[in-house]
């Protein structure tokens, strides 16, 4: 009879940036079951924003993920703005767009430097990081910091761009366009890349459905949702972009889906500055009447909805965040069964996982003697030797970058 | 991407018929409803129907849960599952109300798994109890908070849960 | 001063730990690895277990659930050892400071499992990488 151990990873360890704790429950070196358990990062902000004023809120909702920094505050200010009823000016939804794609830009690029990590290609993850580091100077002098950039607010947004920053905006994207198209064809063509992250990890689009996941993850398994569609707000419904869709589910899909959609949110801003009308940038909102409302954005990592309940004071009255890990995450228990352990890793990093926004933690034991059987830095590193094993395999030169 | 001809969320035009068809379907289940705009409905059910309603738009019309909210009223814990039509623009919340002093529902995450985190999540913090809940586990508080203690109800005073009992990390737990 | 602590200056190893932070600062760490910055050129190295470490870089608010945690990692840690607390929420639990999970600060944390700890403070909402950096060499110089 084949042994049943639990696998530990956490509750802290390099390149994980928040405390996680998963069980995986391994028998050999396939992975049968898994759970997870998350409290480390919860902070309580639901009960906080009820104790602050509808113009306060989004200050402690853009620290809910400081990596969707601009999404959860867009988010809250468009539950609020259901319920208020009142029209953002046209300049506004611009602005909005730009830094919520700059958003999208930054996070994506993350995500693929860390991928390249945990599959042993740090040299990916340098070089990405490198590249993304314009992103965030750039996200600096648009709205006044690297990230956590309290640009909107209810009925608009707080601060103009002028022309010099819109022209250094543009400037930024015609610059990371070249280097962006090299990682991605570089990424994409690399036949070890192929053989560790195709067919790995596969969530159908049936596991997708009965998990209700977003983002990346729904569209890396053909399913077509996208909040910036279906519930269109800033100026989506005046540019030109499609939805990115891949059917195989696996994680080499969910790579696909983001690395267009990166180049997709150049093209995106640059339009935004291209057409950015004139006008108001604030419709001037002085009262949240009685009511409720819902709002959707589509965060990186997938759909950011908040619920919002008002009874005409000045303080919401309940205040729902959820968070698109939130949903992403307990797909784990699909796309992991099955899967080899070196493959682990990998695949719990395909869905993106924000913690913050989410927090969860696992670890593993055996089953039988209750002992620490590997740690996740243990597994990282059989992911990055599988790596090696197939580079040697395959005769494959390492991933040339310029 | 073409959509087929018995596609439930196409087949009308619009969120607000679609909201109709809806509202029509579930009949008796509900006992009132509000349109806050053409891309907002909320539907109240009865207790007792919220597994077969929520079965109703997940199943029949191919809605997807978007997640579930919980709040303290005077008469019970409210509780709003809503679904996204997102081909129709549509957000459908189904309102229901888990009545004091029981505060207990049926559990939806029974069937549907995407509704077994968020539950878990409102018994913790609101102190609603599901039945028949797959994995009724603590999710989202501290594996010593107290039983019984709910933050996000009216009543709730943080000043004594902050700090908590300070200690060594459970024995069984590994190092990472 | 002593052969250890001249080591410790030559080339500080770090242990990232996060006490329920939003991410915000723990990615502003990592961005110390990477070209724009590249601490590793001063001898600054990320490791994978605080038994290696002689800094131990913590983020966050320090909630209930990661309190007794951080101070297990805190033990661990091989002596002598600088807590650096990076960011808003480590130095003061920042906006969160009235949430029913935030336990305490993280020194009061730390202090409470050994009074005479080194703890260094980062402040910012996230600090920038820079500030990091000199927080570091300042740290370093009191030693």
């Amino acid at each position: 009879m084949v042994k049943r151990a639990m696998i530990a990873i956490g509750p802290f360890h390099p390149l994980q940036e928040e405390a996680e704790f998963f069980q995986l429950y391994v028998e050999g070196e396939t992975v049968v079951d898994m759970d997870v358990r998350i409290s480390y990062n919860h902070r309580g902000i639901e009960q906080l924003s009820t104790q602050k004023t509808f113009d306060q809120v989004p200050f402690v909702v853009e620290r809910v993920c400081g990596i969707c920094s601009a999404s959860h505050p867009l988010a809250y200010i468009r539950a609020v703005e259901d319920i208020c009823g009142c029209t953002v000016p046209e300049r506004a939804e611009y602005l909005r767009t730009i830094v919520k794609e700059l958003e999208r830009i930054h996070s994506h690029m993350l995500w693929l430097g860390l991928a390249g990590h945990f599959i042993g290609y740090n040299t990916v993850w340098m070089w990405v990081w490198k590249y993304r580091e314009p992103v965030l100077e750039t996200l600096e002098r648009a709205t006044g910091s690297r990230i956590h950039y309290a640009n909107a607010k209810i009925g608009g947004v707080r601060r103009d761009m002028d022309d010099e920053a819109l022209r250094a905006i543009d400037k930024a994207m015609d610059d990371l366009r070249g280097p962006m198209e090299m990682l991605t064809n570089a990424v994409l063509d690399d036949p070890v890349i192929h053989a560790r992250l195709k067919d790995v990890g596969i969530l159908t689009l049936e596991d997708a459905r009965k998990w209700c996941v977003t983002g990346p993850t729904a569209r890396g398994s053909g399913w077509a949702i996208d909040a910036r569609a279906d519930d269109p707000y800033g100026a989506y419904d005046r540019v030109q972009w499609q939805v990115r869709t891949r059917p195989e589910g696996d994680v080499f899909a969910k790579t696909v889906v983001r690395c267009l959609e990166t180049l997709d949110a150049l093209d995106i801003i640059k339009q935004c500055v291209r057409d950015m009308p004139g006008g108001p940038i604030d419709a001037g909102v002085e009262h949240v009447p009685a009511g409720e409302g819902c709002g959707r954005v589509e965060a990186p990592r997938g759909e950011a909805f908040h619920y919002v309940r008002s009874d005409g004071s000045n303080k919401p009255v309940r205040h729902k965040i959820r968070a698109p890990s939130y949903v992403n995450v307990p797909s784990f228990k699909a796309s992991c069964i099955g899967q080899h352990i070196a493959d682990v890793t990998i695949t719990l990093a395909s869905v993106d996982p924000c913690y913050s926004c989410t927090e969860r933690f696992a670890t593993a034991r055996d089953a039988t003697t209750g002992r620490h059987v590997m740690t996740f830095a243990d597994m990282v590193r059989m992911s990055q030797e599988r790596t090696r094993a197939l580079q040697k395999e395959m005769g494959v030169e390492p991933l040339k970058l310029e | 991407m073409t959509q087929a001809a018995t596609d439930p969320q196409s087949a009308s035009p619009g969120g607000a018929a679609l909201a109709d068809r809806i509202a029509e379907r579930l009949g008796e289940m509900v006992f009132a409803r509000t349109d806050a705009n053409p891309r907002r409905t909320w539907l109240s059910v009865r207790p007792e129907r919220v597994r077969e309603a929520v079965r109703v738009l997940w199943e029949e019309f191919d809605g997807r849960m978007a997640t579930a909210s919980g709040i303290d009223v005077r008469d019970g814990i409210e509780v709003q599952y809503h679904f996204s039509f997102d081909r129709a623009n549509l957000v459908v919340t189904l309102r229901v109300l888990a009545a004091r002093p029981e505060t207990e529902l049926d559990s939806v995450g029974q069937d549907l798994p995407a509704a077994n985190w968020i539950e878990r999540e409102m018994h913790d913090l609101l102190g609603v109890r599901f039945r028949g809940h797959p994995d009724m586990r603590r999710l989202i508080l501290s594996d010593d908070w107290p039983e019984g203690v709910y933050p996000l109800r009216r009543d709730y005073d943080n000043a004594n849960e902050r700090r908590g009992p300070s200690g060594a990390m459970p024995p069984d737990e590994a190092q990472g | 001063m002593s052969w250890k602590t001249w080591a410790l200056k030559k080339s500080l190893w770090v242990y990232h730990v996060n006490a329920g932070a939003c991410n915000n600062c723990d990615i502003e760490v990592l961005e110390l690895l990477t070209p724009a910055f590249d601490v590793e050129r001063f001898g600054i190295k990320l490791v994978g277990s605080p038994r290696h470490a002689d800094a131990l870089l913590v983020t966050g608010i320090c909630t209930r659930q990661a309190k007794p945690r951080l101070q297990e990692v805190y033990l661990q840690t091989a002596k002598p050892c600088v807590v650096l607390c990076i960011g808003s929420c480590a130095i003061s639990q920042g906006i969160f400071r009235h949430g029913y999970h935030a336990a305490c600060c993280v020194d009061e944390a730390v202090r409470e499992v050994d009074p005479e700890a080194i703890i260094a403070y980062v402040p910012g909402c996230p600090p920038k990488p820079e500030a990091m950096i000199m927080a570091v060499v300042k740290a370093l110089g009191t030693l």
